[in-house]
C-alpha cells in the first residue's frame, strides 16, 4: 500500500518532468541512430593519386572501388597527399610500386594497402591452377555484417545503462538534498519500501525505454538480429535494473547532481572499455578480470549472443543472473545506506 | 510491572540522560525532560543549541549516542509508533513538482488513511491552514508561508497523539498564527501532547511548559511564569539570559 503511493508519487513527478522523461526515452534512440549513420555508411572509396602507373593497374584500382587521380610528378602527388586530398599516392620505380600513405588514419591506410595487394600482386603471381579457391563459411555473422552489427548490441546495452543510472541516481538524490528523504523516514515508511518504491516507480520508465531501444536498433535501424526479440528485451531490462540499483545506491555517496556527474568517468566509462567494445585480448589477464565486476560486461555479453549469434535461453541465462543478482545486492546495499537517515 | 517500567507506559514524551554525538561533536548533554499527555511544551533556545536534534531523537529520525527517548511508553526509534506521531520539519520537504493535494494524499497514503477517510482529513487540515483554494497549485509556485502551512497540515493529517512541529510558525503572518495557534490549543484540550521549537519569546509564552536550551544543555524547564518569576525578570528573553548566567 505505501509502496504503491511512492510509485504513484513517482510517476506523477516523472510525467511533469517532461524534459527528463525525454532524455531517458528520446536521447538513447537518436544516439544509437547517430552512431548507425557513421558506422553503416557505405564503404569507404579510398582516394589514390597515380604517378605514371600504366592504364590497366589504374582500370582494376578502380574496379575494386578507389577514387584515382592522375599526377604528372611525385612532388605534385606528395603535396596533394600533404592537403590530405589523398589517402595514398602509388608510384613506380624500377618496376617496383611504391605507396606512399597519407597514414593519420589507420582503417583507411588498410583500406588502401588491401586494395593495392589485391591489384598489385594478384598478376604477379596468379592462383596456381591446382588450387581451389577456399570456401568460406561463417558461423555466425554473414560477409556483409558491417561493424555497427557488432558493436551495436554492446551500444544498446551501454545506453540503457547510461541514462537509467544517471536519471535514477539523481531524482533518488534529489530526495535527499530537498530533505524528502529525510522527511520520509518520519513517516512509517519501512526502508525497504523505499527501495522496493524507487525500483517499481522507475522500472516503469526503464522498461519503457528497454522496449523503444529494442524496437528501434531493430526495426528502425535494421541492425542484425538474429535471435527472438524477447530475449533482447529481457536482456535489456535486467541491465537497465542493474543501472536503476545502482544508480540509486551510489547517490548515497553524492551530495550533489555535480558529484553524482563524478560517478561517470569512475563507474559508466570504464564499463564501456570492458563491455566489448574494444578488444581487451592485449591486457594483462588480471586487469582482464575486473570485467568481471561490470554489470555492462555480462548485458552486453547476453545482448550479442542474442542478437549477433542467435543464441537463446540457455546461452543467456548465466548473464541474466549475474545481473539479477547483482540488482538484488544492489538493492539491498542501499536499504542499508538508507540507515543513515533512520536506524529502523 | 511496577516501578520504573510503569511510569513509561504514560502518555506523553520522556527523555532520559540523552546525549547525541555527531562525530566527536557532542550536540546534546545529559537531556532529561519530560512532556506530560495535553501539554504544548516548547523549547525554546538560540540557533544551534539543539532544538532540531532533540526533536529528531523524539520522532525516531536519530538515536540517542546515550539515554533513553521514549513516546507514549514505547522506546524511540520505533516504527510502529511513527504512526502515532505527527513531524513537521524546519526546513519544508515537499515535492515541488507536484500539487499541494497531491503531496497531502502522498503523505496521508504513508499514515495509512484512504479513501473517503482521507479525503475528508485533507479538507479538514486544508482549510485550517487556509490553504483551500491552493490545492491545484504546484509547490514550486508557493510562497514560503504557504509551504509552511502545507507542511503543518500534512503533519496534522493522521490526527496523531504527538505532534512534534520544528519552528513550525515561522514565515506565518499574525492573523493565520493566532488561528494556529487556536486549533493547537484545541487540539492540545482534545488530548494531542504537542511539543515545539521556537526562539519567539511571544510564543513562547503561550506554550503550558518551556525547557530552555543552550549549547546542547537544559538550562530551565517550567510553565513561562514560574520561568520569569524564579528568575526575577520581567520578560522571559530576561529569563533566559538570567539562566544561562549572561545576566545576573
Ligand atoms: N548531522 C549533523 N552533523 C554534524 N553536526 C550537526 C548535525 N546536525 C546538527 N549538527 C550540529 O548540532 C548543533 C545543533 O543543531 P540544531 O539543528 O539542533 O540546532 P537548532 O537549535 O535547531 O538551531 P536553529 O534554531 O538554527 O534551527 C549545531 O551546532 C549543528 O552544527
Ligand atoms: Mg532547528
Amino acid at each position: 500500500m505505501r509502496v504503491r503511493s511512492l510509485i504513484l508519487r513517482i510517476v506523477r513527478q516523472f510525467f511533469r518532468d517532461k524534459r527528463t522523461l525525454a532524455l531517458m526515452i528520446l536521447a538513447p534512440l537518436l544516439i544509437l541512430w547517430l552512431v548507425a549513420l557513421i558506422f553503416n555508411g557505405n564503404t569507404y572509396h579510398p582516394k589514390i593519386g597515380a604517378v605514371d602507373i600504366p592504364r590497366q593497374i589504374v582500370t582494376r584500382l578502380v574496379n575494386q572501388g578507389a577514387v584515382v587521380e592522375s599526377y604528372s610528378s611525385n612532388a605534385a602527388a606528395l603535396n596533394a597527399l600533404s592537403l590530405q586530398k589523398l589517402d595514398a599516392a602509388i608510384s613506380f620505380a624500377d618496376g617496383v610500386p611504391h605507396i606512399t600513405l597519407e597514414g593519420s588514419n589507420p582503417s583507411k591506410s588498410k583500406t588502401v594497402l588491401l586494395l593495392a595487394q589485391k591489384v598489385l600482386l594478384q598478376p604477379a603471381n596468379p592462383m596456381p591452377s591446382q588450387m581451389q579457391p577456399p570456401v568460406i563459411r561463417y558461423l555466425y555473422g554473414s560477409a556483409n555484417m558491417s561493424s555497427f552489427d557488432n558493436f551495436g548490441p554492446v551500444l544498446i546495452g551501454v545506453f540503457a545503462f547510461f541514462f537509467v543510472f544517471l536519471i535514477a541516481g539523481i531524482a533518488f538524490l534529489k530526495e535527499r538534498t530537498t530533505g524528502t528523504l529525510e522527511r520520509l523516514m518520519a513517516t512509517p515508511l519501512r526502508r525497504w519500501e523505499m527501495v522496493a518504491g524507487y525500483v517499481v516507480g522507475y522500472g516503469i520508465f526503464t522498461m519503457i525505454q528497454a522496449c523503444l531501444i529494442a524496437w528501434f536498433s531493430v526495426g528502425v535501424l535494421g541492425m542484425m538480429m538474429n535471435g527472438q526479440f524477447l530475449y533482447l528485451l529481457l536482456v535489456t531490462l535486467l541491465l537497465s535494473m542493474t543501472a536503476l540499483t545502482l544508480g540509486t545506491l551510489l547517490s548515497a555517496f553524492a551530495n550533489s547532481e555535480f558529484q553524482m556527474m563524478q560517478f561517470i568517468p569512475i563507474v559508466i566509462v570504464p564499463q564501456i572499455f570492458f563491455s566489448g567494445l574494444f578488444s581487451v585480448d592485449n591486457m594483462a589477464p588480471w586487469m582482464r578480470r575486473l570485467s568481471e565486476i561490470m554489470p555492462l560486461y555480462y548485458g552486453a555479453d547476453a545482448l550479442r549472443n542474442v542478437m549477433i549469434r542467435g543464441k537463446g535461453f540457455l546461452a543467456i541465462w548465466p548473464d541474466l543472473c549475474v545481473l539479477l543478482a547483482m540488482s538484488l545486492v544492489f538493492m539491498a546495499l542501499n536499504v542499508f545506506a538508507l540507515r543513515k537517515y533512520r536506524k529502523i | 510491572m511496577h516501578g520504573e517500567q510503569t511510569s513509561q507506559l504514560q502518555p506523553g514524551i520522556k527523555v532520559i540522560h540523552v546525549d547525541k554525538k555527531f562525530g566527536k561533536v557532542s550536540v546534546l548533554k545529559d537531556i532529561t525532560m519530560e512532556v506530560k499527555a495535553n501539554e504544548i511544551f516548547g523549547l525554546l533556545g538560540p540557533s544551534g543549541s539543539g532544538k532540531t536534534t532533540l526533536v529528531k531523537l523524539i520522532a525516531g529520525m536519530a538515536e540517542p549516542s546515550n539515554g533513553e527517548v521514549y513516546v507514549s511508553g514505547v522506546r524511540m526509534p520505533n516504527l510502529n509508533m511513527l504512526n502515532n506521531i505527527g513531524y513537521m520539519a524546519q526546513s519544508d520537504a515537499l515535492y515541488s513538482e507536484l500539487t499541494a493535494l497531491e503531496n497531502l494524499a502522498f503523505f496521508a497514503a504513508l499514515v495509512g488513511l484512504n479513501g473517503a477517510v482521507r479525503k475528508q482529513r485533507i479538507e479538514e487540515v486544508t482549510q485550517l491552514v487556509n490553504l483551500a483554494n491552493f490545492l491545484k497549485r504546484p509547490i514550486a509556485t508557493y510562497s514560503g508561508g504557504m509551504k509552511r502551512r502545507l507542511s503543518l497540515a500534512i503533519a496534522l493529517l493522521h490526527r496523531p497523539e504527538i505532534l512534534i512541529l520544528d519552528e513550525p510558525t515561522v514565515g506565518i503572518d499574525p492573523v493565520l498564527r493566532k488561528s494556529i495557534w487556536d486549533e493547537l490549543r484545541n487540539l492540545s484540550q482534545s488530548g494531542t501532547t504537542i511539543l515545539l521549537t521556537t526562539h519567539v519569546m511571544d510564543e513562547a509564552e503561550k506554550c503550558t511548559r518551556l525547557g530552555m536550551i543552550r549549547d546542547g544543555r537544559l538550562i530551565a524547564v517550567g510553565a513561562p511564569d514560574e520561568l520569569k518569576q524564579s528568575a526575577g525578570s520581567q520578560s522571559l528573553e530576561d529569563a533566559f539570559l538570567v539562566y544561562g548566567g549572561v545576566r545576573k
